[in-house]
């Protein structure tokens, strides 16, 4: 009966098929270590953020007038509003804590190398469309930093020559912040951007399937056709899209149930530590929720200090290390645009730092350091010797890619295993 | 545009002083499990706060209900606006009139305890003293100039900074060691504190209603993940033995 159904849908639609090309039977290196959850993850906080936020738009109301009283209102009179609430808020910055230990597995296995490209690519897209995602969900609480926020962030187009005062005024649908930016915003946040993030997700899935997944030994475990033997195979049963082309070579695992399992694992630790924020301390001292932000907007009153969120943070240091805004701008814009450069800037031909030079570990090491350290700058009170050092660490910021370009086109790179180490 | 914030700021009298100050904050030992202090707490809320801040996102018959006061003594006691029970804490005071005579609307007061925390508000509450050229004739520790008066000086009479002859570097300096009270009030010094902090107490309560409720719930559910952990792992080793 079940059989007969599955067989009358598969007939008009490939549901199975695309399932076990994709979720089933699809290879992947078995020495994927902790490194390589972050993927499943952000999937997971994207559900979240989807489900929780269809909820709150029930009692959200989008207005300069009614935003703040409305998110109280969920806070309060709505039944487990603020457990909505805090799993939405929570997981904005869960998603950026996942979506940045993904980019640095990517950096340090060099998942963005050959054929990788445009994986990575989509990649930073996703990240670029977050980022606008969080900012605009951020404004709508219409507290005080969501208000400061949105003008410091929004006036840095002003800094574009000719146009830039205008684009302000476009953005902003006003002159000044107001309920009409309150409104637009809300609309971006809610059905534009979040489609535009579930399109390149999908777009980033198909194209890892494509080339398939890397792993840290940075080696291919797909092979061309006919050059292994039949007992250097996999024993597992891979859908046919990967063997007709290839030879998948004895070390990997399908998708269901090794991956899966693997990745609820790792799952129900992301979900410990995720409950323990949510339940135990929302506000994460001020960091997922700033104190000001308990203050409704009034732009007669400018808060002691704005700050961005954490995850905008190192950004924020680099606008503010420069001193001309439109080249501040320009740096911070740059910062993430040398990201997406990665695949075209490293040079090499070793993936994995596991076997490429000293030089290179340490270089991704300090990147990894300067980049959470400009986060801490960007996100605490301003100090003279804070301007200096954030221009110190910029220009390390910069340094790692002009340093990754110089010594990657001969670099001194350990000889590759043939099969994936343990 | 900064300049003209600023400009408005120097303007409107009240709001260009609304920044902090280092003083150091005492800390504020509030227990939201004590009914009793909460409802305390609520009491002189009600009857020296609410005349001039409202608390407009949070209902009596909430508080009433999480405090463990009946509907009927709360709306006797506690509740002294004509408002019904299912409404929100507000006042009558008219914003216009507000600004005209504290230089700004005294703020809302449901989240305030989540804007400055705990240890501000109880440090605040207490460090009011006599300064003649103020307006109200009060200043204070940690909000310099602030455009309240000193509200809760019936109970603690009037405030004034003690400052004591201190040996600095051999040189003879009166330094601030403290603020003391004429004695005129109503309590003794413990009992304002007291009063003082059940009212924090109370403030932290609003400013998050579900606290204990989240905290209970967080303890299930985290009980609930280390079991799940548990199984997953147990499976996930099981189908993984035979890859190595």
């Amino acid at each position: 009966m079940f059989k007969n159904l599955l067989d009358w849908i598969e007939y008009r639609i490939p549901m199975m098929r695309v399932a076990n090309m994709h979720a089933i039977q699809y290879p992947a290196p078995k020495n994927m270590n902790f490194w390589y959850v972050f993927g499943f993850l952000a999937t997971i906080v994207l559900v979240n953020q989807i489900v929780t936020g269809i909820w709150l738009t029930m009692n959200f109301v989008p207005s300069a007038e009614g935003a703040f009283a409305s998110v109280e209102y969920i806070m309060r009179d709505v039944e487990y509003g603020w457990l909505l609430r805090y799993m939405h808020s929570t997981g904005a910055s869960a998603f950026f804590v996942v979506v940045y230990l993904h980019m640095f597995r990517g950096m340090i296995y060099g998942s963005y190398q050959k054929p990788r490209e445009l994986l990575w690519l989509f990649g930073m897209f996703i990240y670029l469309a977050l980022m606008a995602e969080a900012f605009m969900g951020y404004v709508l609480p219409w507290g005080q930093m969501s208000y400061w926020g949105a003008q410091v962030i929004v006036s840095l187009f002003s800094a574009i020559p000719v146009i830039g005062p205008g684009l302000v005024e476009w953005i902003q649908g006003d002159f000044v912040i107001s309920g009409a930016t309150l409104n637009r915003f809300f609309a971006l946040h809610v059905i534009a951007l979040p489609l535009v993030i579930v399109i390149l997700v999908f777009l980033h899935i198909v194209a890892l399937h494509e080339v398939g997944s890397n792993n840290p030994d940075g080696i291919e475990v797909k092979r061309p056709k006919g050059s292994l033997k039949e007992e250097e195979k996999t024993k597992f049963e891979m859908h046919e899209y990967y063997t007709k082309k290839y030879d998948i070579i004895d070390d990997v695992v399908p998708f269901f149930p090794h991956i899966v399992l693997k990745d609820l694992v790792a799952f129900s630790v992301f979900l410990a530590f995720f409950s323990y924020v949510l339940f135990f301390n929302p506000e994460m001292w001020g960091k997922f929720l700033e104190h000001p932000n308990f203050e409704i907007a009034n732009p007669l009153k400018t808060p002691e200090h704005i700050f961005p969120v954490w995850y905008f943070t190192p950004f924020y240091a680099i606008l503010k290390a420069v001193p001309n805004k439109l080249l501040g701008v320009i740096a911070m814009f740059a910062a993430i645009a040398a990201l997406a450069l990665l695949p075209w800037l490293d040079r090499g031909k070793v993936r994995s730092w596991r076997y490429r030079s000293g030089l290179h570990k340490w270089n991704l090491i300090v990147f990894a350091i300067v980049f959470i350290f400009l986060g801490y700058l960007g996100g605490t009170p301003q100090a003279n010797w804070k301007i200096i050092a954030s221009q110190i660490l910029t220009v390390m910021y910069f340094g790692f890619f002009g340093l990754l370009w110089l010594y990657s086109k001969n670099e001194s790179t350990k000889p590759l295993p043939a099969r994936i180490t343990k | 545009m900064r300049k003209l914030i600023l400009l408005v700021c120097l303007l409107v009298p009240g709001l260009a002083s609304a920044a902090g100050s280092n003083f150091p904050l005492d800390r504020a030992d509030y227990d939201l499990t004590d009914k009793a202090s909460l409802q305390s707490g609520a009491q002189t809320f009600m009857n020296y706060c609410l005349g001039c801040h409202q608390m407009q996102y949070q209902r009596y018959q909430r508080t009433f209900k999480d405090l463990g006061i009946p509907d009927a003594i709360g709306e006797e006691y506690l509740q002294f606006t004509g408002d019904k029970v299912f409404d929100h804490i507000r006042n009558a005071m008219p914003v216009d009139s507000a600004k005209t005579w504290f230089g700004a609307p005294p703020p809302d007061l449901t989240l305030v305890a989540r804007v400055r925390g705990a240890d501000w508000l109880y440090t605040y509450l207490r460090t009011f003293y006599e300064d003649p050229s103020k307006p109200f004739g009060v200043n204070n520790k940690v909000f310099p100039d602030v455009g309240m008066p000193h509200v809760l000086q019936e109970l603690q009479g009037l405030p004034r900074e003690t400052t004591e002859e201190q040996l600095v570097d051999g040189e003879k300096v009166q330094r601030y060691v403290g603020i003391k009270t004429d004695g005129s009030g109503l309590l003794s010094e413990s009992e304002y504190d007291k009063v003082v902090l059940d009212l924090v107490n109370f403030l932290v309560y609003t400013g998050e209603p579900v606290i204990l409720e989240r905290e209970a719930l967080g303890k299930k559910v985290l009980f609930f993940i280390l079991v799940l952990f548990i199984f997953v792992l147990l499976l996930k080793k099981e189908y993984w033995r035979d890859v190595h």
